[in-house]
């Protein structure tokens, strides 16, 4: 019986997943390590400073000194738009890293000691939930001062409900498992089922969510930024540059569009990435 | 169905006073005192402690708390420090407008969302299903302010088709009053109808495998019928959740739709006290979105009880 | 068997596409239904016989591929288009699900799903539907049918449920009634009572019925014409008193073997047929039911028995070795 399960799970997989890395997924992941590096060489690049006002002319169309035109204020579109990717992948990174580590964690202990712990957990995590998050995203900032510190935790912060909700699901399925009562019948801590036995089978969903979550983490840092109340200027973001570029729409839409565009590429990266990923580690497909 | 009501309203209680709480913390978030912020260039150290005392900053904060919450349960939410305006005068003034803009996106997401998921499932796998679902996905990775500015750019700046900016009140000119309305509603509801559709779409192909439907189909109805009647309303109730979350959301949370077509709702009166530093407008707002979300998401629970009779019979 | 036949079924078969290959659900399935006469399918589960009835219904899941010839009522319901279908489905042809617990719309009302047939087909409006409505519950043994109109098919018990599901089968006088296994769902106390409910309306009402069941004591006394399946296929056919007189097939015998018997000593052991159906995606060359035949000799695991009618023309099977009367009652 267990023979034949297992053939017909590899016969009816594996077809399956090799058409979900295809030829989409390899273009978001390339474009994805394209806007990495270009980020994390913004200094090394032969660019302007992307606040440097280029006595030349504002809103200038592309040249060889100026490959996407300058922006309102004179300054280097191409390089505006580097160091602000930056600035997207530094809050669109760190911010659900920290709802990763705590939500993780939270939602690993509801989900492995039940009870009262998590009623606890489930409903406090509800209450956060209850406000609509930009709003509070909005408010928070307002309160504490504008910078990307204060953005990436408040963010962060925000994104914690989301990842406890994944945790504890993938954990609620695996504590059954027979090697979790294994581990328990040889004497295991809990605290080595937790990080041994539940963390590397929990890691997985969780990680496909992170990516989902990387690219809500742009679109809510780029709002804000393009309201004027995120990635405080004159530090580039894209936010901001489609915000800056939408008061010359008339004669230079570029100016909102070029941003617009490479914004709406990363998303759509890391949206394609996780979704391919949560395909693949949907615990409910694993507990077939 | 009382019973039901009932337990709804046991969990509603501690939902509400939790969000106060975390409302009155944020405020408190703020680095100084409110009474630095009020007075601005004017603060000594002598007008500060006056104006603490008066406005009782140098209570004990549970006292404060309890003071605030008294205060809001009385409708009592404070007046503006820079325009003189109540919190509850600034609310009521603006709700209207976003009322108006929830309703039209709402309802252009819906008509566009429901055909597309019903097509969708009834040739789930067809060339129309693989397209409608590809770009409901891409659509998931472009955010409003992209989408407004995208409608500006077309409607407004090219076609001169539609105005990018200016509200008139419904009174004075009600075409002019939609007209203003069309471009901030089509989009938001240009980000609505994905999240519906895919919502709708995968409960109803769900829905097409049961039984009744087969039965359905052996009483010789009519297609539109079996697909309107016996299929859509019991695929309903997470498109009915997802509905509910949007018009609380949208109340209060469409304030970069507002921003940008200068809609003077809610979500404007946000930013701007957030731009004027307004504390106490900021305040009370925010407690008013969060409380109107949590009061929509108790309506849209108790709505699934009209929907499905198990729930309404205690069966659930 | 001398009258035009409502239903006759071609050679009809049901291939299923599975991930492990084609699955031929029915194979070449012949049957003959009188106006007003009643017929017993009668098989294990997976035998094919409700695949069959879906394909009678033209009901079979979109991936199937059907072949062979359904003629009901003078027409090839394969080649029908699909508006005369839907015309023909609820006054000509109607059916009994499995189970009244997913056959009923959980969330509309008894009253709008009786109805909404006797609108779509005869024409009648809401008021006189309705009133129609009730006398239909009343009929199939539904007390106090006025307020039942109202109700939700899950404050209905599940007898009471398919008393429902029989009442809008019946609601535009069907010439043919098909019964899906329809007391399989149900408790035992109230199995009889739907059965018998279902013959007492087949006769009044002069409509041919196919009653579908795992059980050969459900279709002794209560129906015309039994057909026995296996494997997708039919292996013995005869008019019910023949067939329960004179059982040819192992397999018919070892099903009514395995219904309990009520005059059998206490704590006697139940026979059960051994072994499992054959996988219908792996076919296999003999007799399908060779594996399992207690009888079973070489050549039944090389060749596959036509159905024919070797001693009178009413009783057809298909075994190289069947019982007869000595062995039968040696066995």
């Amino acid at each position: 019986m267990a023979a034949l399960d297992l053939s017909i799970d590899t016969a009816s997989v594996s077809p399956v997943r090799k058409r979900r890395f295809g030829n989409l997924f390899l273009i978001a992941a390339a474009w994805i390590v394209i806007v990495f590096v270009a980020a994390a060489l913004a200094n090394i690049l032969p660019l302007p400073e992307p606040d440097h006002m280029d006595i030349g002319g504002r809103r200038l169309p592309p040249t060889a000194a100026h490959l996407l035109g300058t922006d309102n204020l004179a300054r280097d579109m191409l390089s505006r738009l580097i160091f602000g990717a930056r600035a997207s992948l530094i809050v669109g990174l760190l911010a659900p890293v920290i709802g990763l580590g705590i939500g993780g964690a939270l939602g690993m202990l509801a989900g492995y000691f039940r009870g009262r712990l998590e009623t606890l957990i489930v409903g406090s995590v509800d209450v956060l939930l209850a406000f609509p998050p930009l709003v509070l995203a909005l408010a928070v900032v307002a309160y504490l001062g504008q910078s990307i510190t204060n953005l990436t935790i408040v963010i962060g912060f925000l994104s914690i409900p989301a990842f406890t909700r994944v945790a504890r699901a993938a954990t609620l399925s695996l504590a059954q498992r027979e090697f979790v009562t294994a581990a328990r019948a040889l004497g295991a801590t809990h605290l080595r089922i937790l990080v041994r036995e539940l963390l590397p089978n929990v890691f997985l969903p969780l990680l496909a969510f992170f990516l989902l979550a990387v690219a809500v983490t742009i679109v809510v840092e780029g709002a804000l930024s393009f309201l004027g109340l995120g990635v405080p200027p004159p530090t580039p973001s894209w936010g901001s540059m489609i915000g800056e570029g939408r008061e010359s729409l008339e004669f230079t839409p570029w100016l909102a569009f070029i941003p617009a565009v490479t914004m709406f590429l990363t998303v759509l990266a890391f949206n394609i990435v996780g979704d391919t990923l949560r395909a693949i580690t949907d615990p409910r497909q694993g507990a077939l | 169905m009382l019973g039901f009501v009932g337990r709804r309203i046991i969990y509603l209680v501690p939902v509400l006073l939790a969000v106060t709480l975390l409302t009155f913390f944020i405020a408190s978030l703020l680095p100084g005192d409110l009474a630095y912020a009020m007075l601005g260039d004017q603060a000594t150290p002598d007008k500060v402690a006056a104006l603490r005392h008066e406005m009782g900053l140098d209570l004990p904060v549970i006292w404060r708390y309890l003071h605030w919450l008294g205060d809001v349960l009385q409708g009592n939410l404070g007046r503006s420090f820079r325009t003189g305006e109540t919190v509850a005068d600034a609310i009521t003034g603006r709700l209207p407008v976003s009322v108006e803009l929830m309703l039209m996106a709402e309802i252009t997401g819906l008509l566009i969302g429901i055909p597309i998921a019903i097509i969708c499932a009834v040739k789930q796998g067809g060339a129309f299903d693989r397209i409608a679902t590809g770009i409901a996905f891409g659509k998931l990775s472009i955010p409003a302010f992209m989408v407004a500015i995208l409608m500006i750019y077309l409607f407004a700046v090219k076609l001169h088709l539609l105005p990018a900016t200016g509200y008139v009140p419904f009174a004075e000119d009600p075409i002019g009053n939609i007209r203003g309305f069309i471009l901030p509603a089509l989009t938001l509801a240009f980000g609505e109808w994905p999240v519906l559709m895919r919502v709708l779409r995968s409960d109803m192909i769900a829905t097409l495998q049961e039984d009744y439907i087969a039965m359905a189909k052996a009483k010789g109805l009519k297609p539109w019928r079996i697909l309107l009647v016996h299929a859509l309303k019991p695929s309903s109730l997470t498109l009915v959740t997802v509905t509910g979350i949007n018009i609380g959301r949208l109340i209060g949370g469409a304030l970069i739709v507002e921003t940008i077509f200068a809609l003077p709702g809610i979500g404007r009166l946000l930013v701007t006290a957030i731009y004027a530093r307004d504390f106490i407008i900021l305040q009370g707002v925010v407690l008013f979105v969060a409380a109107g979300f949590v009061i929509v998401n108790f309506i849209v629970d108790l709505l699934y009880a009209v929907l499905d009779p198990r729930i309404r019979h205690g069966r659930a | 068997m001398n009258a035009a036949p409502l239903l006759s079924i071609e050679n009809v078969s049901v291939d299923l596409p599975t991930p492990r290959g084609n699955l031929r659900a029915v194979d070449g399935v012949d049957l003959v239904l009188a106006p007003g006469q009643t017929l017993g399918i009668v098989g294990e589960s997976g035998c094919g016989k409700t695949m069959l009835s879906r394909a009678i219904l033209q009901l079979l899941p979109k991936k199937a591929n059907l072949t062979g010839r359904v003629m009901f009522d003078g027409r090839d319901m394969v080649t029908l288009p699909r508006e005369a279908l839907r015309k023909l489905r609820g006054p000509s042809l109607a059916v009994v699900f499995q189970d009244p617990m997913t056959s009923l719309n959980p969330v509309l009302t008894i009253g709008l799903q009786i109805g909404e047939t006797l609108q779509e087909h005869l024409g009648m409006d809401g008021s006189s539907a309705a009133k129609r409505s009730v006398e239909l519950l009343a009929a199939v043994g539904i007390p106090a049918p006025e307020q039942r109109l109202k109700q939700y098919p899950h404050q209905l018990s599940g007898g009471m449920r398919q008393r429902v599901a029989i009442a809008i089968a019946l609601s535009c006088e069907p010439k043919l009634l098909i019964a899906d296994e329809p007391t399989t769902a149900l408790d035992v106390t109230v199995q009889a009572q739907i059965l018998d409910l279902l013959a007492r309306e087949q006769r009044s009402r002069h409509m041919a019925m196919i009653l579908i069941t795992h059980d050969l004591g459900v279709v002794a006394g209560r129906t015309d014409e039994v057909a026995v399946m296996y494997a997708g296929r039919v292996v013995e056919r005869a008019p019910t008193s023949d067939l329960f007189k004179r059982m040819r097939m192992p397999y018919s015998e070892a099903l009514l073997a395995a219904i309990p018997k009520i005059d059998a000593p206490p704590h006697s052991k139940l026979p059960a047929i051994s072994g499992r159906p054959p996988d219908p995606t792996r076919p296999i060359p003999g007799c399908s039911f060779s594996p399992r035949c207690r009888y079973v000799k070489d050549r039944c695991k090389a060749e596959k028995p036509a159905l024919t009618t070797p001693d009178s023309a009413n009783h057809q099977y298909a075994c190289w070795h069947p019982l007869s009367l000595r062995e039968r009652m040696s066995a």
